[in-house]
């Protein structure tokens, strides 16, 4: 592992990490970003009403983002917002006010793709850090030294650079560097995929993709006028369908490269989804940080990335350039095995009663499980359940309903509680 | 009124003949090292030759470097700058900014093409390009007709649209129809089976082929259809492109050379005799219907259609 002064020192005879990547996680809506940054988060990206590539996504409005800064910076967290679109001139219009916007709200950056937003940021909003999104497909260090002296301030790089080509970026362009850990992904390069356009009239470079990458295809060849199918009855067909990005057994090394922000996907995933990677990255980063040559990654925090995986991982483009293992064929089930079953409100330690929001339905009998950034995860069985007004229930059925019943141990507001399947 | 330029891709030194006498204006060549989804390979001893022959022909020659960078590749590019302007090439073609810093470096008076394929879709980042150093933009192709033109309206830089051709929808670096062989379990054939020509993707559901090919640049998915608005000229002649492309990647040289000589007709017609273009142009159209392979239906590519998001 290649080791550098800047990055870890010997203190009182350890070594320890001195430069400590910014943890980035993704937030599809204010609970979602408050979440985040509970539970461990540095900085936090969001999606506005325009400009950004999830035009299904819950996005944000300017009031929003203000009061989710305002939350952040309780943590000394920031608040980045994607505006990574690829513009067409009807979009030009709104742009500077939106913005304007952005910059009052306190946003700290914007992750962009287009020259067009970058130099209107520049323009009328220079409180704003740019920041070049994935969408750009960077990947190599003299497109990067490109975008330094463009005077940008950091480069997401494209999801097909090696930790030996990070490496040798980070080696020749003095510039911030956010690379992707965990999450879903394109199988093509950003920003170079128009499947969608194609197959369904949606523009991908502007947040209608359909995904048609996970459809199913069948692959034939063409010999002078006959179709040569290049598959048996039995074979599965044709897929491109990559396995989810999962970096966990690389943040030591990608902290040893001194990588700047190490960021999770997803914006579209469920809170239970954001608390669960947030925290297992926290965990990985400090652990590493304070003990690096003693560093372990322990199971249950493996264990604990599965309760919330939905698709099988793989550590793709980081550890070399993926093969048939990191793609998915064939029928492949969901894998949550969890639910999110509630999230805490308060806690009474006297009479030990939780105040709980249901997200999911259970009972009395359940074997549910609570995690939290002050709490090591435990499991126990549901007792008696009731409502705010001190009726018994017989299970809590409804979304958002306040219920209460008797956890033993200690938990705390923003606190989760799952269930298994 | 300017005549456009007739861009086309030669499969061949050879084929660079046939279509000067077709009345191309210009040709865009390359090798996959450098180049992305070309008609033909050219290496530099080829690239030599077709200098020779644009020029006894009076026509020019583009090369393609239009290629995502790995690291590994940025140490060559100036060499290949290097050759390409001193043998006289008339532009170079490239997406990725470590093509321009190195043309910077090395050969400062290199005309440079803007060509990401998918990327350029305002004026504003034309323009961006153009004040980094590239005389044209490559528009595109899921751009509508008054896109183009109004692109066109505001562009300080050349603006060159594809007419004619299949476009590409996607390129991965990974190695997806060897993956599938792989998957498969038929590994001792993959090496050389991966890359053979005529494969294509069928989508059951929209009754569609999809040429796919691998490369060293990863694997490339193209449309369905190819573009033909050979009928469709007049607006974009009166807005004042400046090149019209003709892209022959995938298709048969003699093919390439009917449609270019199709097109001189056209455009000839559309700037020089309005309205004898007009009365012919559902024959020129007919005609390049007549020698479509069966495969390969035409259509307008997103000129005349609307995209949502
Ligand atoms: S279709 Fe697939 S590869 Fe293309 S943009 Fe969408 S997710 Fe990415």
């Amino acid at each position: 592992m290649w080791k550098n002064e800047r990055i870890s020192q010997i203190v009182d005879g350890k070594r320890v990490i001195v430069k400590k990547p910014e943890l980035l996680a993704p937030a599809g809506n204010l609970e979602k970003l408050k979440v985040a940054v509970h539970y461990g988060a540095d900085a936090v990206f969001i999606g506005g009403q325009e400009y950004g590539l999830r035009s299904n996504a819950d996005n944000f409005t300017l009031e929003e983002m203000a009061e989710g800064v305002r939350f952040a910076s309780q943590y000394g967290a920031k608040i980045y917002v994607t505006t990574n679109i690829y513009a067409h001139n009807e979009n030009i219009p709104g742009l500077e006010e939106y913005l304007e916007g952005l910059q009052a709200a306190g946003i700290h950056g914007i992750i962009v793709a287009d020259p067009l937003i970058i130099e209107t940021a520049r323009r009328v909003a220079p409180k704003l850090e740019v920041h070049l999104s994935t969408q750009q497909s960077l990947t190599n260090w003299k497109a990067v030294q490109f975008w330094k002296e463009e005077g940008l301030e950091r480069v997401v790089l494209a999801r097909e650079t090696s930790a030996e080509e990070i490496r040798q970026i980070k080696e020749k362009v003095d510039i911030e560097i956010e690379t992707f850990i965990h999450g879903a992904m394109c199988i093509a390069y950003s920003g170079r995929c128009v499947l969608s356009n194609h197959m369904t009239a949606r523009d991908s470079n502007r947040g209608g993709c359909c995904q048609s990458c996970r459809w199913d295809y069948d692959l034939y060849k063409l010999e002078g006028n006959n179709t040569i199918a290049l598959f048996d009855e039995t074979d599965d067909p044709f897929a491109m369908s990559p396995k989810d990005l999962n970096l966990i057994q690389s943040i030591p090394k990608m902290i040893e490269l001194g990588i700047d922000s190490l960021k999770i996907e997803g914006r579209m995933k469920s809170i239970h989804y954001v608390a669960t990677v947030v925290s297992v990255y926290r965990k990985v980063i400090d652990a590493y940080c304070a003990d690096p040559d003693n560093f372990v990654i322990r199971k249950e925090w493996l264990d604990e990335l599965d309760k919330c995986a939905n698709r099988d991982t793989a550590p793709a483009f980081f550890e070399g350039v993926p093969g048939y293992k990191e793609q998915m064929f064939g029928v492949h089930s969901k894998k949550t095995t969890y639910d999110f079953a509630g999230f805490v409100l308060d806690y009474d330690r006297d009479t030990k009663i939780v105040t709980l929001q249901q997200r999911n339905f259970f009972k009395p009998g359940d074997t549910v499980e609570f995690f939290g950034p002050e709490i090591e995860n435990f499991t126990q069985t549901v007792g008696t359940i009731w409502d705010e007004d001190g009726n018994e229930l017989d299970a809590a059925r409804h979304p958002l309903q306040i219920v209460k019943f008797k956890v033993e141990k200690e938990v705390f507001p923003y606190n989760m509680m799952r269930k298994e399947q | 009124m300017k005549k456009p330029e007739l861009l086309v891709t030669p499969t061949s030194v050879a084929h660079i003949h046939d279509l000067a006498k077709a009345g191309a204006d210009a040709v865009l060549i390359g090798e996959q090292r450098y180049g992305l989804r070309l008609a033909g390979e050219f290496t530099r001893k080829d690239v030599r030759e077709a200098m020779d022959v644009a020029r006894k022909y009076g026509i020019r020659v583009y090369v393609a470097m239009n290629a995502l960078f790995h690291n590994d590749k940025v140490d060559e590019l100036g060499d290949y700058v290097r050759f390409l302007a001193d043998i006289g090439v008339d532009a170079i073609v490239f997406g990725d900014p470590a093509v321009l810093m190195t043309v910077r470096e090395v050969a400062p008076q290199m005309k440079l093409h803007w060509n990401t394929e998918t990327t350029a879709t305002n004026w504003y980042a034309c323009n961006y390009w153009g004040r980094k150093g590239a005389k044209r933009a490559v528009l595109a192709r899921e751009l509508s007709m008054d896109a183009i033109i109004e692109i066109k309206q505001h562009a300080e830089v050349e603006i060159e649209v594809q007419v004619h051709g299949m476009t590409c929808m996607f390129q991965s670096k990974r190695s997806l129809i060897g993956n599938y062989f792989e998957y498969q379990g038929k590994w001792l054939e993959i090496e050389k089976k991966k890359y053979e020509k005529g494969m294509f993707l069928y989508d059951k559901e929209r009754d569609n082929k999809y040429p796919i090919f691998e490369d060293e640049n990863g694997t490339h998915i193209m449309s369905p259809n190819d573009i033909c608005i050979i009928d469709e000229l007049g607006d974009m002649v009166d807005a004042g492109i400046d090149s019209f492309k003709i892209d022959g990647v995938l298709h048969e040289a003699e093919y390439i050379t009917n449609v270019t000589a199709l097109y001189r007709r056209a455009i000839d017609l559309c700037v020089e005799q309005r309205e004898q273009y007009e009365e012919e142009k559902d024959e020129l159209l007919a005609q390049i219907e007549a020698i479509q392979p069966s495969h390969r239906p035409l259509d307008t590519g997103f000129f005349f259609k609307e995209t949502v998001y």
